[in-house]
C-alpha cells in the first residue's frame, strides 16, 4: 500500500547553520518524520555530486542539502560553489531519470529551527507522494 | 539487591522500588496517566498495568506504578493480556474525555479507534493530578475530590474560591485533559512569568534556561517566582531532574580578584517610549519598540518567527516605523546611530516572512545609512517597496474597534494625510545604562553630557582613569561592527599595559602518550546515553545497545544515565583500556557541544582525539518523534550504524603545527597604520612599517582643527616622534612593496624603499593603505579657484586666522557648501560618512572667525551620528543655512560676474532658490586609495566593488579578513573619523596579536590533503578554494612534466569544495573523506 511506504531520506547538513538548526529543532521538541537521515559534513560545498547521485541510484528516495544562507557561510562563500553544484546535480538527475523533486537544496540557518522541521515535513511529503525510487 | 525478570531477562533492582520504576530503568515504556515522578503513587488511571508471576501464585494484572517490586517476580509487559486490558482503560478514557488530544493520542497508540460506549464529553478523567499536586507537593489542599461514584467531582473546599489557593498553576500544568482547574479555586487569574528575552511578549516557567543560545546553557530559578524559595513547597523540579543539578541553596558569591587592567563594557538601555504618550506605546497594544518587532521576526521567539501584531495575533497588512523616538530631541541631543538601519532592516525581514503585500512604511527625518555597504542597502529597501515618509510624527491615535492605528502627517508637497496602520513599531534609542551613575562613581570614571562614559578623540578606548578600558555603546551610540572593533581596541590597550606578565596564569595540559593503533582492526566501543529521560522516555536505549553490539567491529557496547557525566568519563576510559578499544561512538547529542568533551575523554585514554565519533540520538531521535518511540528507535540504531560505518574508517590525525615569526608589517603610515605600529611595539613585537610617501601622517596632516575644536597636529607631531623613536619599529618611507608571499606565521616581504631593496620576515600583515579625498569633476571645480574641496577650505581657514575679516580685496560674505560630492552617485553609491560633520565643523569655523558671514549648506541627508548632532544643532544656532537637494535635481554653479551663482530647488519648501556666493566649498567624498588593488593582489584578499578592502564579515569580524593573518584597519576598510580609525587600528593590533603572542600556530586536523596518484593537475579545485589555499605546481619526475597541486595547509580551513569539484578523489579532506561519508551513506542503505 502506497500509505505504509516510508522513504530512506539523506539530509546533508552543514556543521555551522543547517546542523545547529537540526539541534534547535531538538531543543525546541520540533516534530517532524523519522525518515531523514542527517549527515554532518563541514560545509555544503563538501557534498561531492557522486554521492548524491550514488545515493539516489543505490535506493535512497530522497536527497536534500542544507547549508547556511547565502552571505553567512562559514568558509566565506562555500555556500555560491555548494548552489552551482546544486544546480548542475538536478542536470544530472535527469540523465539518470531521477524525478528532481528527488533532490533538493535548501539554506536553514542555525536559529531557524522551525523552518528545518518544515522543510523536512515537506520532502517526506513530497517523497512519498512520489513513491519509492525507481532504483530501490 | 532484588532480581526481577523483566520480559524474559534478569535484572537487578536495589530494594524499595515500584515495578513501574524498575521496568522503566531498563528501557522498557509503560503507558501511564496519573503516574508522576514527582507524585505518590496513586493506581488510578490503570494504563501501566503488567502481567506479574509470582511463583506459587497465580498470575495477576498489576498496575505496575503502585505494585513494589519484589525479588523473584517475573514481568511481561507486552503479553496479549496486557495490551487487550490497556485498551479496555483506554477505550473507557476516550470515552469519557474524546475531546482531549492527550487521550485520543494514548489511545491511538494503544489501537483503540472510536470508543464502542456513549461520549462523555467530560473535562476530568480523576486520575487526581491536580488534587495530589497541590497537597503533596503545594501543601495547600486547595482542590480535592467530593461526592461519590456518578457524583464524585474536583472541587474546592465548600465549593467556593478560597484564600488557600496561591494561583500557582500547577494543577493546570499537570491536568492531562487542560482543564483550567485554578479557575475553580481562585478569584485570581493565574498570572504568566514574562519571558523578559522576548521582553515579555511571551511566558516562561520558574526554571528556565534564558533562550537558546545563552552560554552557559544551564537552566537557573528565577527566585522571585520560584514557590519553594517563597513558600518552601513544591520542589517538583528538584525530584524530576535525574542529574540531581538542583541546588536551591546557591547564593550570590562576592569574589576578590586582583587584576592589571579593567575593560568596562556595560552596554546600554533602551529608551523607554512611555514617556512620551502621545505616541501610544503601553496604552495601545500594537504599538511595539523595535526590540520587541525584532523578536517578533526572530524565529526563536514568541511567535516562532510569523509576524503577529500582539491584540489578536494577526499578521499585519501595513506597518509604520516610527524614527528618532528618543533621539535627536531636546532632552537627548545626540543621534542613536542605528536606528535608520535597523528598522530598514525589520522593514525588509517583514516583508520577507509576510509576502510581497506587506506595506512598510518608515518615518524619519533624515536616513542615517553612514556605515559601510549601509547606503546600498537603502536603496535595496527602497527597490524592494519600502516606503520612506520624510516627517516626524507627532503623535498615534488608536481605532477603538479594530485596535488599528492613525497616523496624520504632512507630506513633502505639504499635503495633510492620515493612513492606518495594523502595527507601530518605535524605532527607540540608546541611552546609558540605568546603572551608570554607579558604575562611574564605584570605578571613578568621568562621563560625558549626555552621561555616556568619557573618551578623547586619540584616546577612544580610555576612560578618564588609567588602567580602565572601555567599549561598546556605553562611550557612545554605535553598530555591531564599531563595538566588535572598540573591542579588541580595548584589549589591545590592557595587552600593551601588561605585555610584561603575558601568559603567566597558564598552565599547559599534559597527555599520556599516544597509542599507536596504525594497522590495527578497529575495535570499535559503543556508549549509548539516557541523558536522563531525554533520550530513554522515547528510545529504548537497551535494545539500542544490543543491535550496537551486533554490529561489525563492535567489542563492547553499553548504556550510561549521562555519558556526560564525570563518572561515565571515567568508565569510557577503563573500558577503552579494558575492551582495547581504538575507536569509540558516543550515541547521545550533539557533536557541536559535546565532541571536544569526548574527543578529550578519549585522549587521556591514551587514543587519538579523531578516533571517535557521535551518533546525535537526542536532537535527531527521542526530541522530534517524541510520540513515535517505536520508530525513533528503530532511526537510533540507523544513525548507530552510520556512526560504526564511518567510525570503521575514522584515522588518527595530528593537528600540525608552524613557528610564528614574532613580527608584523603595517602597510601605510597614517594615522591608522602608526597607531597600529605602535600598538603592537608596545605590547613587544618586532613592526615593519612601510609608507610610500615621504613623511608619516597620511590625511592627518590636512586636519588643523577638530569639530570639538581640538587641535590635532601636535598630537600627530607627537605619535609621529613616538613612531620615529621607537626601537621596535622598523620604518621605511618612500618605499614600496615589491613581492609579499607566505602565509600566517611565516611571510616573506621585499620592499623598495628610497632606492634599496630589503627582505624581511613577519607573521602577521596589518593593511592601513589609507584613502583620499575625490577630486571633483563636477560644480566648476579645477575651473574657477573660488570652488574648492573641504578640506582645501580648511588649509585656507586654518593658515590664515584673519582671511575672512581682513580680506581687503574681497572679503567673503556667503559660503555655499554642498554635499554628496562624489558621493551617494551612481559611480560611486556610498555614503563618505564623514563629510557631514567635516562641513558642519567648517560652517562652525567660519561663523566664529566672522559670525555675519552666510552660510549655506546643500545637503540631502544630514548625517551627524552620534554625538556629531549636537553641533548640527550648534549651526542651526548660529545661523547656518540647511537646504536639501533632491539626488535628481543636483544644484548647479555658475559665474555670475563678481560672484558664483548657485541655483537650488529647496526640497523643504519646494522653492527654486538662487545663492549669489563668493565661495563654493565641495564637501568631496572618500575615495579609495590606487594602491589597493595591488595589495590585494600581493596579499589574495578581496576589495568590494568600491574599491576598499572586503572584510571576513561585515558585523561580527571587521578588522579582519578571510585570510589568516592578515587584518585591516582605518581608511582602507572604509571611510571613517579620527577616532574610529584610531580604535580600529588598535583592535588591528590585539587581533595580530592573537598570532604574535604564540610559539607556534596549531593547523586545524580536518584538512584538504592531496592523494598523489590520484590527481592530474587538472586545476579544477584551485577556483571553488574560498581561501585560495590551493596552486597548480609542475615539476619533473622521472623524467616527464608531473602537474599536481599543493595545499597551504595554513590557509586551509577544511571546507571541501575541492573533494567535492574534484573527478578523480585527488583531493580529499581528512576527517570527511569521500569513502566516510560513502560509508554513512550506504549504512542508511543497510548496507
Amino acid at each position: 500500500m502506497q500509505n505504509d511506504f516510508e522513504p530512506k531520506i539523506i539530509a546533508f547538513c552543514c556543521n555551522w547553520c543547517s546542523y545547529a538548526g537540526a539541534d534547535l529543532a531538538g531543543v525546541s521538541r520540533l516534530q517532524y518524520p523519522t525518515n531523514i537521515r542527517v549527515i554532518r559534513v563541514m560545509c555544503s560545498n563538501m557534498v561531492h555530486p557522486s554521492l548524491v547521485i550514488d545515493a539516489l541510484t543505490k535506493g535512497i528516495d530522497g536527497v536534500i542539502m542544507c547549508g547556511c544562507h547565502i552571505g553567512d557561510c562559514h568558509y566565506i562563500e562555500g555556500n555560491k560553489s555548494a548552489e552551482k553544484r546544486a544546480n548542475a546535480i538536478t542536470l544530472m538527475l535527469e540523465d539518470f531519470g531521477i524525478e528532481g523533486e528527488r533532490f533538493r537544496l535548501e539554506w536553514i540557518s542555525a536559529s531557524e529551527a522551525p523552518k528545518f522541521a518544515q522543510v523536512m515535513r515537506e520532502v517526506v511529503d513530497i517523497i512519498k507522494k512520489l513513491g519509492p525510487s525507481s532504483y530501490s | 539487591m532484588i532480581q526481577l525478570n523483566i520480559n524474559g531477562n534478569k535484572f537487578e533492582f536495589p530494594e524499595g522500588k515500584t515495578l513501574l520504576e524498575s521496568i522503566e530503568s531498563v528501557g522498557h515504556s509503560v503507558p501511564k496517566l496519573c503516574h508522576h515522578k514527582a507524585l505518590l503513587p496513586y493506581g488510578a488511571c490503570r494504563l501501566c498495568l503488567v502481567e506479574v508471576h509470582e511463583e506459587g501464585r497465580n498470575t495477576s494484572i498489576q498496575a505496575s506504578c503502585s505494585y513494589p517490586a519484589l525479588n523473584g517476580l517475573s514481568i511481561f509487559t507486552d503479553t496479549d493480556r496486557v495490551k487487550r486490558a490497556r485498551k479496555i482503560v483506554a477505550e473507557l478514557l476516550l470515552a469519557r474525555c474524546p475531546d482531549s488530544e492527550n487521550i485520543r493520542r494514548i489511545a491511538f497508540d494503544l489501537g483503540v479507534g472510536e470508543p464502542r460506549i456513549k461520549k462523555k464529553y467530560d473535562d476530568c478523567v480523576y486520575c487526581g493530578l491536580c488534587v495530589r499536586i497541590c497537597e503533596e507537593r503545594m501543601g495547600r489542599n486547595s482542590v480535592s475530590f467530593s461526592g461519590r461514584g456518578p457524583g464524585k467531582k474536583v472541587e474546592p473546599p465548600f465549593g467556593k474560591q478560597n484564600e488557600m489557593c496561591w494561583t500557582c498553576g500547577a494543577c493546570n500544568f499537570i491536568c492531562p485533559v487542560g482543564k483550567k482547574v485554578s479557575d475553580l479555586t481562585s478569584m485570581n487569574v493565574q498570572i504568566p512569568i514574562p519571558n523578559l528575552f522576548n521582553l515579555g511578549l511571551d511566558s516562561k516557567p520558574a526554571i528556565h534556561i534564558l533562550y537558546p543560545q545563552a552560554v552557559p546553557n544551564t537552566p537557573m530559578i528565577d527566585k522571585e517566582k520560584c514557590i519553594y524559595l517563597n513558600h518552601e513547597a513544591c520542589k517538583i523540579c528538584e525530584t524530576v531532574c535525574e542529574a540531581k543539578a538542583i541546588n536551591y541553596e546557591q547564593k550570590e558569591e562576592k569574589l576578590e580578584l586582583n587584576v592589571g587592567a579593567i575593560v568596562l563594557s556595560p552596554g546600554f538601555e533602551l529608551f523607554d517610549p512611555k514617556i512620551k504618550p502621545e505616541l501610544g506605546y503601553g496604552l495601545f497594544p500594537n504599538v511595539i519598540t523595535s526590540l520587541e518587532f525584532e523578536r517578533i521576526l526572530s524565529a526563536s521567539g514568541p511567535f516562532s518567527g510569523h509576524v503577529l501584531r500582539p491584540s489578536d495575533r494577526q499578521p499585519p497588512k501595513r506597518i509604520a516605523f516610527l524614527q528618532c523616538v528618543g533621539s535627536r530631541d531636546f532632552e537627548r541631543d545626540y543621534c542613536s546611530s542605528v536606528c535608520c538601519m535597523y528598522a530598514t532592516k525589520e522593514a525588509l525581514i517583514a516583508k520577507e516572512h509576510v509576502g510581497g503585500n506587506l506595506e512598510c512604511d518608515i518615518f524619519f527625518m533624515d536616513i542615517r545609512a553612514h556605515g559601510k555597504g549601509f547606503d546600498e542597502y537603502y536603496q535595496r529597501a527602497i527597490n524592494n517597496g519600502v516606503n520612506y515618509i520624510r516627517c516626524r510624527v507627532p503623535a498615534v491615535e488608536e481605532i477603538p474597534y479594530t485596535q488599528n492605528l492613525l497616523i496624520k502627517y504632512l507630506t513633502e508637497d505639504d499635503k495633510k494625510v492620515s493612513r492606518e496602520y495594523d502595527l507601530v513599531v518605535l524605532s527607540v534609542g540608546i541611552k546609558p545604562p540605568k546603572s551608570v551613575t554607579d558604575i562611574a562613581e564605584k570605578f571613578g570614571i568621568e562621563l560625558n553630557e549626555f552621561n555616556f562614559c568619557k573618551t578623547s578623540i586619540f584616546n577612544p578606548t580610555e576612560s578618564s582613569r588609567d588602567g580602565i578600558y572601555v567599549a561598546g555603546p556605553f562611550t557612545e551610540p554605535k553598530d555591531i561592527p564599531e563595538t566588535v572593533m572598540q573591542a579588541s581596541g580595548a584589549a589591545s590597550r590592557v595587552l600593551s599595559l601588561l605585555c610584561d606578565v603575558r601568559g603567566s596564569l597558564i598552565t599547559a595540559k599534559e597527555y599520556p602518550p599516544e597509542i599507536d593503533v596504525a594497522g590495527q582492526k578497529p575495535r570499535i566501543g559503543v556508549f549509548v546515553c539516557h541523558c536522563g529521560t531525554n533520550i530513554a522516555g522515547v528510545v529504548n536505549v537497551p535494545d539500542v545497545v544490543e543491535y550496537a553490539k551486533k554490529l561489525p567491529d563492535v567489542v563492547f557496547a553499553d548504556n550510561s544515565l549521562y555519558t556526560c557525566s564525570n563518572d561515565t568519563q571515567e568508565i569510557i576510559k577503563e573500558k577503552i583500556k579494558e575492551y582495547k578499544l581504538n575507536r569509540v561512538i558516543v550515541a547521545s547529542c550533539t557533536p557541536r557541544t559535546h565532541e571536544p568533551l569526548f574527543r578529550n575523554t578519549i585522549r587521556e585514554a591514551g587514543l587519538n582525539p579523531y578516533l571517535f565519533e557521535m551518533a546525535n540520538i537526542r536532537d535527531q531521535c527521542s526530541w522530534v518523534h517524541m510520540f513515535e518511540p517505536e520508530k525513533a528507535t528503530e532511526k537510533s540504531k540507523d544513525l548507530v550504524r552510520m556512526a560504526a560505518a564511518k567510525a570503521r574508517l575514522l584515522e588518527p590525525l595530528q593537528k600540525s603545527s608552524i613557528p610564528v615569526t614574532k613580527a608584523a608589517l603595517v602597510i601605510g603610515g597614517g594615522l591608522s597604520g602608526m597607531t597600529s605600529s605602535l600598538a603592537l611595539a608596545n605590547q613587544g613585537f618586532e613592526v615593519h612599517l612601510v609608507e610610500k610617501e615621504k613623511e608619516l601622517g597620511g590625511n592627518l596632516r590636512n586636519i588643523k582643527y577638530l569639530l570639538n575644536g581640538e587641535k590635532p597636529q601636535e598630537e600627530l607631531e607627537r605619535i609621529v616622534q613616538e613612531v620615529k623613536s621607537s626601537n621596535k619599529i622598523n620604518l621605511y618611507t618612500q618605499a614600496e612593496i615589491k613581492s609579499l608571499e607566505g602565509s600566517v606565521g611565516n611571510f616573506k616581504t621585499k620592499i623598495a624603499a628610497n632606492g634599496n631593496e630589503k627582505e624581511f620576515e613577519h607573521g602577521v600583515v596589518v593593511v592601513a593603505t589609507g584613502a583620499k579625498e575625490y577630486k571633483p569633476k563636477e560644480y566648476l571645480y579645477g575651473q574657477d579657484e573660488y570652488v574648492m574641496t573641504h578640506l582645501e577650505l580648511e588649509q585656507r581657514l586654518a593658515a590664515d586666522d584673519d582671511w575672512l575679516a581682513t580680506d581687503k580685496k574681497r572679503p567673503p560674505k556667503t559660503f555655499v557648501i554642498i554635499q554628496c560630492v562624489g558621493s551617494r552617485d551612481k559611480e560611486r553609491p556610498y555614503c563618505s560618512r564623514i563629510c557631514c560633520s567635516e562641513s558642519i565643523k567648517n560652517a562652525l569655523k567660519i561663523k566664529e572667525l566672522s559670525p555675519k558671514t552666510n552660510v549655506y549648506i546643500l545637503y540631502r541627508d544630514i548625517r551627524t551620528y552620534g554625538f556629531r548632532e549636537s553641533y548640527y544643532t550648534k549651526a542651526r544656532q548660529q545661523g547656518v543655512m540647511f537646504i536639501r537637494y533632491d539626488e535628481d535635481k543636483k544644484p548647479e554653479v555658475s559665474r555670475n560676474g563678481d560672484g558664483l551663482q548657485v541655483e537650488v530647488f529647496d526640497q523643504t519648501l519646494r522653492i527654486p532658490i538662487e545663492i549669489l556666493a563668493d565661495f563654493v566649498v565641495l564637501a568631496a567624498g572618500v575615495v579609495p586609495s590606487d594602491g589597493n588593488k595591488s595589495v590585494g593582489q600581493f596579499l589574495k584578499v578581496p576589495l568590494t566593488s568600491d574599491g576598499f578592502f572586503l572584510e571576513a564579515h561585515m558585523k561580527l569580524r571587521p578588522i579582519d579578513f578571510a585570510t589568516d593573518g592578515v587584518f585591516l584597519c582605518g581608511l582602507a576598510h572604509s571611510a571613517k573619523a579620527i577616532e574610529e580609525s584610531i580604535i580600529q587600528a588598535q583592535a588591528a593590533a590585539s587581533r595580530a596579536a592573537t598570532i604574535l603572542s604564540k610559539d607556534f600556530i596549531e593547523l586545524e586536523a580536518n584538512i584538504s590533503q592531496v592523494i598523489d596518484e590520484n590527481c592530474d593537475g587538472c586545476a579544477f579545485c584551485i577556483e571553488p578554494c574560498p581561501f585560495k589555499a590551493i596552486t597548480l605546481i609542475e615539476f619533473m619526475r622521472n623524467g616527464s612534466i608531473k602537474k599536481t597541486v599543493e595545499v597551504n595547509e595554513s590557509a586551509c580551513k577544511g571546507c571541501g569544495g575541492c573533494q567535492a569539484t574534484c573527478p578523480k578523489k585527488g583531493i580529499i579532506v581528512r576527517g570527511f573523506k569521500l569513502e566516510q561519508i560513502y560509508a554513512q551513506v550506504n549504512a542508511v542503505l543497510g548496507v
